[in-house]
């Protein structure tokens, strides 16, 4: 069974978000994820600035198996993207919840937060897979 | 319904991620693609490939119905435990499958044909062998596992005994010798140094425990699929089946025309689609930049189009290759459709990677 954190919040389309303060989240893939994509050969990230819509596509994750679409879990701006994963993106599959992390962003509307699952939610959705 | 090889009990032991890889229970990889794929080229990795089904051919006319069988021609091989690659064609000059015969004498061969088309070859070669005197043999008594890598003749000796070590000093590629209860082949399908073991059933958890113990990675068919992409070796049903000549899958080399008067399945429709040129032709493409090449992708030629029958991230280069059915005229650009997108892809010749190189 993968590990899912249980203070963080996610989306059903695998995406993990973790509250920083100040309105600022990071998001990142779910280990579940990573394990259904393989290992990851090259991650596309937003660009800092970039306004992003909640469920909008904005990032792909190219793993040698396919490519995945990744989707903004709440609504705002990019304020920083983990520019590591250019050289490394095989921190996305050995540490999906930390040094795989993949952009940060300033939430327009923090209520949007209610929209996502917690930890139990998601591993119902993951389960019905 | 899955099949399972022996070997799967180790596969599980070995922390392996299952797949169903045409009924048969197969190990994907064992945690990560990329590390086996660069086990095998920079070390020794190993494959269990008792999927594949072992065809023996024994008879007084065993010689002439491989001669009618493949495209290749099998009066070649004079060397007992020469092995040959060849496409085994249909009338119309498809390809029904791609295999290794391997020749012990004029009344004796092994077959390896590909696990995917096994009924289909299996019933292929019972009405071709109708009309000759030949005993056709499936032996699925028998494990293979493929062991690779710049290292892996030497880690196999480890685990092979001085009679077993003999017979295959300074064995040649693509040679197979039965020594003591094993038949090893230099015969492989990732570019690298290294045998095919066939083994019993009952012997084969143990040689498998015996190469993990030399140090030889396992290696699952994430990894294969991978490394025989970059050494341009076709797959089955990806880069060639019943529907494509062998001309347009870089398999020229493997159809024999001299002499002119053996008359080989398939043959008249491929003469004349030589004589024509008219089939398209099997190429090589490189992104360097960002992005991975997807078999089944539009290619975009300068009077044409094409497709990619394979596409893969390439771990040894660091970028994606792919293999593609284009026009002959195409040039040495092309474009491919990904992810909605045009993208520039340099055309080369369909092999990337030889002995841990790059061949681009």
């Amino acid at each position: 069974m993968s590990n899912i954190p249980s203070e963080l919040k996610y989306a059903s389309s695998h995406e993990w978000v973790r509250a920083e303060g100040d309105g600022v989240y990071t998001v990142g893939i779910t280990e579940h994820a990573q394990e259904l994509l393989g290992d990851m050969v090259f991650v596309e990230l937003p660009e800092v600035g970039d306004e992003v819509d909640a469920g909008e596509d904005c990032a792909v994750a190219e793993s040698v198996k396919a490519a995945s679409d990744i989707y903004a879990p709440i609504t705002g701006e990019v304020v920083a993207i983990n520019e590591d994963l250019e050289d490394s993106p095989e921190n996305v599959n050995n540490d999906a919840y930390g040094d795989g992390w993949l952009f940060k962003v300033k939430a327009s509307d923090e209520s949007e937060l209610a929209n996502l699952l917690d930890a139990e939610g998601y591993e119902n959705t993951i389960d019905e897979d | 319904m899955t099949s399972k090889t022996v070997l799967h009990a180790k596969h599980v032991e070995a922390g392996a991620k299952m797949v169903d890889f045409h009924g048969w229970e197969m190990p994907i990889n064992y945690g990560s693609q990329i590390e086996e794929h660069n086990a095998v080229r920079t070390d020794a990795g190993m494959f269990d490939v008792s999927h594949m089904t072992i065809v023996d051919v024994k008879g007084a006319d065993a010689k002439a119905f491989l001669r009618k069988l493949v495209a290749n021609d099998v009066a070649k091989l004079e060397v007992p435990g020469k092995a040959l690659y060849t496409g085994m064609l249909n009338e119309e000059g498809g390809v029904i499958d791609d295999l290794i015969i391997y020749f012990f004498s004029d009344t004796e061969y092994r077959l390896v044909v590909n696990s995917a088309t096994r009924e289909k070859d299996l019933a292929h070669i019972a009405k071709v062998a109708a009309d000759f005197a030949v005993e056709i043999t499936e032996r699925p008594e028998f494990a293979m596992i493929a062991v690779q890598g710049p290292n892996a003749k030497e880690k196999t000796a480890k685990v092979l005994d001085d009679a077993q070590n003999a017979a295959v000093e300074g064995m040649k590629p693509f040679f197979g010798v039965q020594a003591g209860n094993l038949f090893i082949a230099t015969t492989g399908y990732t570019g690298e140094a290294g045998y095919e073991i066939v083994v019993h059933n009952d012997d084969a958890a143990d040689l498998w425990q015996k190469l993990l113990d030399a140090g030889v990675a396992p290696a699952g068919l994430g990894a294969r699929d991978t490394l025989r992409l970059e050494a341009g070796m076709n797959l089955y049903g990806s880069d060639m089946d019943e529907t494509v000549s062998p001309l347009a899958a870089n398999m020229a080399w493997t159809i024999a025309w001299e002499p002119e008067d053996r008359d080989f399945i398939g043959r008249e429709a491929v003469a004349k689609q030589r004589a024509e040129k008219s089939t398209h032709k099997l190429v090589g493409l490189v992104l360097e930049s960002k992005g991975v090449l997807r078999g089944g992708s539009k290619v975009v030629v300068e009077g044409g189009e094409g497709i990619i029958t394979s596409g893969t991230f390439s771990p040894t280069l660091g970028f994606s290759v792919a293999l593609a059915r284009v026009p002959r005229s195409t040039g040495e650009t092309a474009q491919v459709e990904m992810r909605k997108k045009l993208v520039d892809v340099k055309v080369v010749k369909p092999c990337f990677v030889r002995n841990g190189k790059s061949v681009i």
